[in-house]
């Protein structure tokens, strides 16, 4: 077994008691002393949290070619980007298969950023370099950056207080680049919570002292630092997929909710868009619904969704929402029972509970983005 | 972290305390429920499980994790607190108190003896 990665963050999280918990080959915080999931998920929606996200993969294309290089490798359409720019896509296999599910932003024409789930970025970048017709552009820098998100109502008063710049007060899916005492930090408007924020790209050996001054210039603005715990629990609550649960080499976009993000007309296609196309004309086999339970428990990942007593599905992902305080949970189902209201129930320990499908997000978010 | 002296103690962080009738109510310790969080779900056996020391009484779940729940003594449960259905919070708040799990009607008192007490239990969640 090889030895658990640190982020440039790892001596402030212990310096706040953080838990530290493997994850993704990183030794990271799963919550910190005196604070706890669920005061660092109400935080995140009524305050602002921030997040170490450092672990996460940088993928830099770089070139004249970039962008139509990059663009036959991701499911969304990225030559509509204009420069500061960003948009979620689907890295596919072949088969249509998800390698992974990754942010891209344009930082201009000829530079690209890419970034990717920790636990994927060689399988990532092991694909890029096999199926781009230039591999010589890809580059990986995921030792290059750390990365804070910053999230919540006071997101932008916190990060105007730190680095003020262009990219507080604009709309989703933005990147500029901001300063912080001399470095350039790259900040996109961008995050996983649901919440508006920001998540700021920063070199590696300055990630303590941003992380520390947006510590202490938040105080009164309610700021706490937030582990992995609670940013599932955020994720959750708003149905965002999390590779390895509902997206994964075996699962399409299309089945886990994110058509959205999938171009397969874009002129030349991508890599994995004729199959995409079949899998659509066919039918899908699998579709990711939202559960409510109805009975007292809390669903967990891997346990099976029953109908009239027989084995349909199986949950994702599960917890008690914090924010609606009920038992929740995404599960893939046959399409013929992922229909709002559709009665299912859940295999916790034995125990059939009582569930249905309802819409998600689950939840309603303590901020929102300028349109 | 609040370790009544009164009380035993076992490995997995269950409380018992004698009740002087032959019973002994046990709950999860304070260190327990600062570890988990949250909780949010607790699921008790019911009145009437007869139960050999390590088996399963139950579960504690907090936002997170699936704690399961052990019995430091043999015996048969003789009351399961059914508040916590509705409040599995208190397991947070007063986990010596309100938060009691089940009540056990013990075979023989030498259980309850051989479980750690209070400074015994303060080493061992120090490591």
């Amino acid at each position: 077994m090889t030895a658990l990665q640190r982020t440039p963050l790892y001596d402030a999280h212990l310096r706040l008691g953080g838990q530290m918990v493997a994850f993704a080959g990183w030794e990271m915080p799963v919550q910190y002393a005196g604070k706890g999931l669920v005061v660092e998920h109400e935080a995140t929606r009524t305050a602002v949290g921030l997040f170490d996200v450092s672990h996460m993969g940088e993928i830099l294309v770089q070139g004249a070619d970039a962008m139509v290089e990059l663009n036959r490798l991701v499911s969304n359409d990225i030559s509509k980007l204009e420069d500061g720019d960003a948009c979620y896509n689907v890295l596919c296999h072949e088969d249509g298969g998800a390698v992974d599910d990754l942010y891209v932003y344009r930082l201009d024409s000829e530079r690209w950023f890419v970034v990717v789930n920790a636990s994927n970025v060689d399988k990532d970048f092991a694909h890029m370099q096999r199926l781009a017709r230039k591999p010589e552009l890809f580059h990986n820098r995921s030792r290059d950056f750390g990365q804070i998100a910053v999230q919540g109502p006071n997101a932008s008063a916190l990060l105007a207080r730190v680095s003020p710049g262009d990219a507080i007060g604009l709309p989703r899916n933005k990147i500029r680049v901001h300063s912080f005492r001399g470095a350039n930090l790259l900040v996109a408007t961008t995050g996983y919570t649901g919440e508006a924020g920001f998540e700021v790209y920063c070199p590696p050996e300055i990630a303590d002292s941003l992380w520390t001054a947006l510590l202490e210039a938040g105080a009164d603005l309610g700021v706490t630092p937030v582990g992995l715990g609670a940013r599932d629990t955020l994720r959750l609550e708003m149905g965002f997929p999390l590779y390895g649960h509902e997206l994964d080499d075996q699962t399409s976009g299309y089945e886990a909710r994110v058509g959205w993000a999938i171009k397969p007309k874009k002129l030349g296609g991508f890599v994995g868009s004729d199959a995409l196309l079949r899998l659509q004309a066919a039918g899908l086999p699998k579709k990711l619904v939202g559960l409510e339970l109805l009975d007292r428990g809390v669903p967990r990942a891997d346990c099976q969704v029953l109908h009239n007593g027989a084995v349909v599905g199986k949950v994702t992902s599960g917890t008690h929402s914090p924010t609606a305080k009920k038992p929740i949970a995404l599960a893939y189902v046959p399409p013929g029972l992922s229909a709002l209201g559709t009665e299912l129930s859940v295999d916790i320990r034995g125990q059939a509970k009582r569930a249905v499908v309802v819409a998600f997000p689950f939840v309603t978010p303590g901020s929102f983005f300028p349109q | 972290m609040n370790i009544p002296a009164n009380l035993r103690y076992t490995n997995d962080h269950e409380w018992a305390r004698d009740e002087g009738d032959g019973s002994y109510t046990v709950g999860i310790t304070d260190f327990a429920q600062e570890s988990l969080g949250g909780i949010v779900y607790v699921e008790l056996a019911a009145e009437g499980t007869r139960l050999k020391a390590g088996d399963r009484f139950g579960t504690v779940e907090s936002t997170k994790s699936v704690s399961e729940l052990y019995a430091p003594i043999s015996g048969v449960i003789a009351a399961r607190n059914t508040d916590l259905d509705g409040a599995p919070d208190a397991c947070n708040t007063d986990p010596y108190g309100s938060a009691w799990m089940v009540r056990i009607s013990a075979e023989s008192s030498g259980e309850f003896e051989a479980l750690m007490d209070a400074s015994a239990y303060a080493t061992h969640t120090a490591g």
